[in-house]
């Protein structure tokens, strides 16, 4: 049973390891493919070595909504509308899409995440302690 | 179109580990070009042949039913060139096997030295692009017959690895054959 920061220590590892940054690069606002320079591949990566690192699964979508992204119910004109926004919060309740809706681009949306939005993204999928 | 770069497995441990070896010979067109006067195995060709053995040892696992492609390479350290004349020897380890893909360990040896190690990311197409025939299924069967692997091949369960009765109906429907 992890603790916070060995939650965020295990995701900097992740993160050092697939994107070939520095430790130091990854704080918890670091975007992930702002700041990182993660790719849509790097994904794929990123969420192998955290299944292995935290024991856990996570299925398709669940850290990344890429269908809700994609569905004309929820884009129109390239903005996500107020029920794709609904479902997007619905989906991600560990991050902050507050500045996310002042403007819902969807080619925004890639630079949503933070490092800091993983962490709490983790700390639903297992037992924290401290 | 021949693309093998690899010349045998003299390991294959279903879903673990498989080792291959790679013979460099003078006799490949490419070495005369990379470069005129002084041959060197491209590493970017000693990586293809890691990942052959890695993504066939995922196929197999899979009882040949993802269409496992190369997604990504997020480690290649190469320590010294590799020469006509040299035997490779590629050794795939599984780390991580996912239904969207894998992530394998994939090292080359000369004799008892690293040569080149690596971390491959391998992705199970799907959806639209996995219902696209990659290659007919004879050929992979042929593949896997011309590089040993039913020979030297173990199942998870320690028995010898049997070639997969899924490909013996395109061998028995090809009328050439």
């Amino acid at each position: 049973m992890p603790t916070k920061e060995e939650i965020l220590e295990n995701i900097r590892t992740a993160l050092v390891d697939a994107l070939g940054v520095d430790d130091d690069e990854v704080t918890p606002e670091a975007t992930l493919v702002g700041d990182l320079g993660a790719e849509s591949i790097d994904f794929l990566d990123i969420v192998f070595r955290l299944e292995k690192a935290f024991e856990i699964k996570i299925p398709r979508g669940e850290l990344f909504p890429e269908d809700v992204l994609t569905n004309a119910e929820y884009v129109q004109d390239g903005k996500v509308t107020e029920a794709g926004m609904a479902e997007l919060r619905k989906r991600m309740p560990f991050a902050n899409l507050d500045s996310f809706a002042e403007n819902p681009a969807v080619q925004d949306f890639g630079n949503l995440l933070t490092v800091a939005d993983m962490c709490r993204f983790i700390e639903t999928k297992v037992e924290v302690t401290g | 179109m021949r693309w093998y770069w690899i010349d045998r497995f003299i390991e294959f441990e279903s879903g673990q580990r498989a080792k291959a070896i790679k013979n460099i010979s003078l006799a490949e067109e490419h070495l005369h070009d990379h470069f005129p006067g002084y041959p060197v195995m491209p590493n970017s060709l000693i990586i293809e042949g890691l990942a052959q053995t890695g993504g066939l040892l995922l196929y197999e696992h899979s009882q040949f039913q993802n269409k496992v492609v190369l997604a990504k390479v997020p480690v290649a350290r190469f320590h010294y060139q590799a020469i006509p004349g040299d035997t490779l020897i590629y050794t795939a380890t599984v780390d991580y096997i996912h239904r969207n893909g894998a992530m394998v360990t994939a090292t080359s040896h000369k004799g008892e030295e690293l040569q080149a190690e690596t971390e491959i990311v391998f992705a199970h197409l799907e959806g639209e692009m996995g219902q696209k025939t990659l290659y007919d299924p004879l050929d992979m069967l042929q593949m896997m017959r011309v590089l040993r692997a039913f020979e030297v091949g173990h199942a998870a369960d320690g028995s010898p690895l049997l070639e997969p009765s899924c490909l013996d109906g395109a061998e028995n429907s090809d009328p050439a054959v």
